[in-house]
């Protein structure tokens, strides 16, 4: 039997040359741009940014509105109170999240990583930083070719300092979500951070810093696992930046007066505007890259070029792969767009949306733990009553103090024998030692084994019945 | 105590640690040397017909990265242990940080420990802080045998009845958990006699505490002789040796003739071990306090707050 072999065909090719397989990153200065889809990344990076750094501010109710104190194990969101047993939320926040990402990704690519991602929004702002101080793209590349000056340093000196000033902003706002951010912010003033808030606040301020800073397009590049995943989520009729190589074929430059088919060229003048927007330095008239993070800059810079030479705009337009191929219009690559796929997606969405919301408008203000005595599993009292022992932990998920009845029921005469009313504080949680008892002749009746018992606690106060919550246990009937 | 059996396992562990961290490094440099490449910027390896290997090269930052790692690692395999048995030269330890974060907890602990210290049971009663300690040491260290309620069951006295095997003041619930306690009762038949008369000691026994009994009760009393040497004549116990009160309705070992029986035919040793080696004497003072409290529930805090 003979192996099937798989030839490899050495390099025989007048061209050959030797290069590094690690390559030194060449910088990239991304040019200015304005338009509508400009426009959009700006109104993102006020929107998410008011809301990152302005959250930790408000107040409510006396308190910090949005708290996550790690410590006490409890998570403060406007009215509520959240316990490490609520995790599920976080893990239904985040299905959610994942679900949009796949939402977004099949409708139009990489809408995520272009407009609201934060390396997108904080480079955006860094790079603003930097525009204002040392200029745009021609500017910025003449000042780094040139020799070191006063004017050099001042301005260079001048982007790192607002840089740092924005990353160190940016580490305290973060830690001000865990730590109360005005006890913080005195804290700060007077240099005297706690070793752990310093840390983070340091930590946090220095990857932004860094991030936006200096990392930039490598992050999207070689560091974020969604970008490579992303691709795998399109398909043919998902909507992406692209370039119609049909109509702007064959490009050249031109004088703004003549007509391109008489000089038998295509709309592309080849002016390159959209490889100097490009924050990952790429060329999307070489079709879609997976260095694309889809912010359409290369649209509204295009769009820009199109209006001056008078021809229509959207050489550069998000389109489909098919849309493009069968010259489709807007209109038939959109309702392609509305594809079983999309709507899956969208109805999975809108499903888990409203079993999530149903879930926290109807929980319930407090929780119940029930965990039984293991030492002694029963014991007989006077006139023979059989006793079992549980500790009840109540956890009050209100922030007024409450009271509560303990109830048990599931078995013929079962009654709890210990103080049934309990107080617990504020978002506390209390352990109570409860003991439930069992007449003689029921528990003859029942026989030897564990029986299933429900706990009912009820919190009292306020009019008509309380919220009530039902744990399952067991009573044991010794032999 | 060395973790090998041999020296020569703690050489080997080192040297196979060194030489991963050298293998590291040999691939980073072939991985990184030049490599010829094709005009269309692939490697010109071409397989299954059109199956080509492009150049699509990693920065160099990423490289420098890997190089760390390794340079990390030699710099903590320096500090910190990792080669075979050498301890690193900040002598760091698992054990060592355990007990740095024992120490400083018990730093922590110690000024509230102390405000306790000179303060009476009573007074510790009435303090929520303390009984909010003495509930979780009790949670931690009694509840296993006594019950989270701390009433106890078969074999295991119950706490809050003011019912004492061997005393009740907080000296002396001190003194219980910090030596242990062994109650010892032995095997009496030989002293009382047939059947018949255990039978009739037993009821007597009954009869004591005011239980169901029958008239064979009257000719158990001369038997109890043999049982008044601990018991008492009176039957009421002797907490110096652990004997517990017969005229009171607490059966800590079973109610009824038959259990009678049984531990007079078979006596019986029960144990409440010391804790002197697992808590400190602050701790235990706090505990004491605790205990104590439960059966003067209207001497402490729990008095107000509904704890059963």
């Amino acid at each position: 039997m003979t192996r099937p072999v798989i030839p490899i065909v050495p390099v025989a090719d007048a061209a050959a040359r030797t290069v590094s397989l690690y390559a030194s990153e060449q910088k990239i200065y991304p040019r200015a741009v304005h338009g509508r889809f400009a426009f959009w990344r700006w109104a993102l990076v006020w929107a998410t940014q008011l809301v990152f750094y302005g959250l930790p501010w408000l107040e409510w109710n006396g308190r910090q509105a949005l708290l996550f104190d790690l410590e006490a194990r409890r998570f403060y969101i406007f009215g509520l109170v959240l316990y490490p047993q609520d995790f599920i939320y976080l893990t239904v926040l985040l299905v959610l999240s994942a679900g949009a990402l796949f939402l977004f990704t099949a409708v139009a690519g990489r809408l995520w990583c272009g407009f609201a991602c934060p390396q997108t929004v904080y480079t955006e702002i860094f790079l603003w930083v930097e525009r204002h101080l040392e200029g745009d793209r021609a500017a910025r590349m003449k000042l780094d070719a040139a020799p070191w000056s006063a004017n050099k340093l001042l301005r260079k000196g001048g982007k790192q300092a607002a840089w740092i000033g924005i990353g160190l902003w940016t580490g305290f706002s973060f830690v001000g979500y865990f730590t109360p951010i005005r006890t913080l912010a005195a804290e700060a003033l007077a240099l005297n951070l706690g070793a752990w808030e310093g840390f983070w606040t340091l930590f946090y301020g220095f990857a932004t810093y860094g991030n936006a800073g200096w990392m930039r397009e490598q992050v999207c590049k070689y560091m974020c696992p969604y970008a490579r995943f992303q691709s795998a989520m399109f398909d043919r009729d998902t909507l992406v930046i692209s370039y119609d190589p049909q109509r702007g074929e064959p490009r050249g430059s031109r004088p703004r007066s003549a007509d391109p088919k008489a000089l038998g060229k295509g709309d592309c003048i080849d002016c390159t505007l959209c490889v100097q927007v490009c924050p990952t330095g790429i060329d999307i008239r070489r079709g879609l890259q997976y260095e694309c993070i889809g912010c359409a800059a290369c649209i509204d810079v295009c769009n820009g070029v199109m209006d001056k030479m008078d021809y229509p705009r959207g050489l550069i337009r998000y389109a489909t792969q098919n849309g493009m191929d069968g010259r489709w219009t807007q209109g038939q690559m959109w309702r392609r767009v509305l594809r079983p796929r999309v709507l899956i997606y969208g109805a999975g969405m809108l499903a888990i949306s409203v079993a999530f919301t149903a879930s926290l408008v109807l929980r319930s203000p407090f929780k119940v733990d029930v965990v039984r005595d293991r030492g002694t599993l029963a014991r007989l009292v006077d006139d023979g009553r059989i006793e079992n022992v549980y500790r009840l932990q109540l956890m009050n998920a209100s922030e007024a103090p409450q009271r509560y009845r303990i109830g048990v029921s599931g078995l013929p005469q079962v009654a709890v024998a210990s103080t049934a009313e309990v107080a617990v504080g504020p978002a506390e949680a209390r352990w109570v030692a409860v003991r439930v008892q069992l007449p003689p002749q029921v528990a003859r009746t029942l026989g030897a084994g564990a029986h299933a018992i429900g706990f009912e606690v009820q919190q009292l106060g306020g009019d008509g019945p309380g919220p009530a919550v039902l744990e399952k246990s067991t009573f044991v009937v010794p032999r | 105590m060395s973790d090998f059996l041999h020296g020569g396992w703690s050489i080997y562990i080192g040297a196979v640690t060194l030489l991963g961290l050298l293998a590291c490094l040999v691939l980073l440099f072939i991985a990184s040397r030049r490599q010829v490449m094709a005009a269309d910027n692939s490697t010109g390896h071409v397989w299954d017909e059109d199956l080509r290997e492009l150049n699509n090269p990693l920065p160099r930052w990423w490289m420098v990265l890997f190089v760390l790692t390794v340079l990390f690692s030699l710099a903590y395999l320096v500090l910190y242990p990792g080669l075979g048995s050498a301890r690193g030269s900040f002598g760091w330890s698992s054990v060592g940080q355990y007990e740095a974060e024992q120490h400083e907890a018990q730093a922590q602990m110690a000024p509230i420990y102390a405000g306790f210290a000179g303060q009476p049971a009573e007074a510790l009663a009435r303090n929520p802080q303390a009984m909010a300690i003495g509930e979780r040491l009790f949670i931690n260290n009694c509840a296993t045998c006594h019950g989270s309620d701390a009433r106890g069951s078969k074999g295991f006295p119950n706490l809050t009845d003011n019912d004492w095997l061997h005393g009740g003041t907080p000296e002396k619930i001190e003194e219980t958990i910090t030596e242990g306690r062994q109650g010892t009762m032995p095997p009496m038949a030989a002293a009382v006699g047939g059947p018949v008369e255990i039978h009739e000691l037993a009821q007597y026994v009954l009869s004591l505490s005011g239980s169901p009994h029958d008239p064979t009760a009257q000719f158990g009393k001369p038997r109890f002789l043999a049982c008044a040497g601990c018991h008492g004549m009176d039957g009421k116990g002797n907490q110096a040796v652990g004997a517990p009160n017969l005229t009171d309705k607490v059966w800590l070992h079973g109610w009824g003739e038959e259990a009678i029986t049984a531990m007079v035919v078979n006596g019986k040793v029960n144990v409440m071990p010391a804790q002197k080696e697992r808590l400190a004497p602050a701790q235990i003072h706090v505990l004491a306090a605790y205990v104590w409290g439960l059966s003067h529930p209207s001497a402490g805090p729990a008095a107000q707050s509904g704890t059963p």
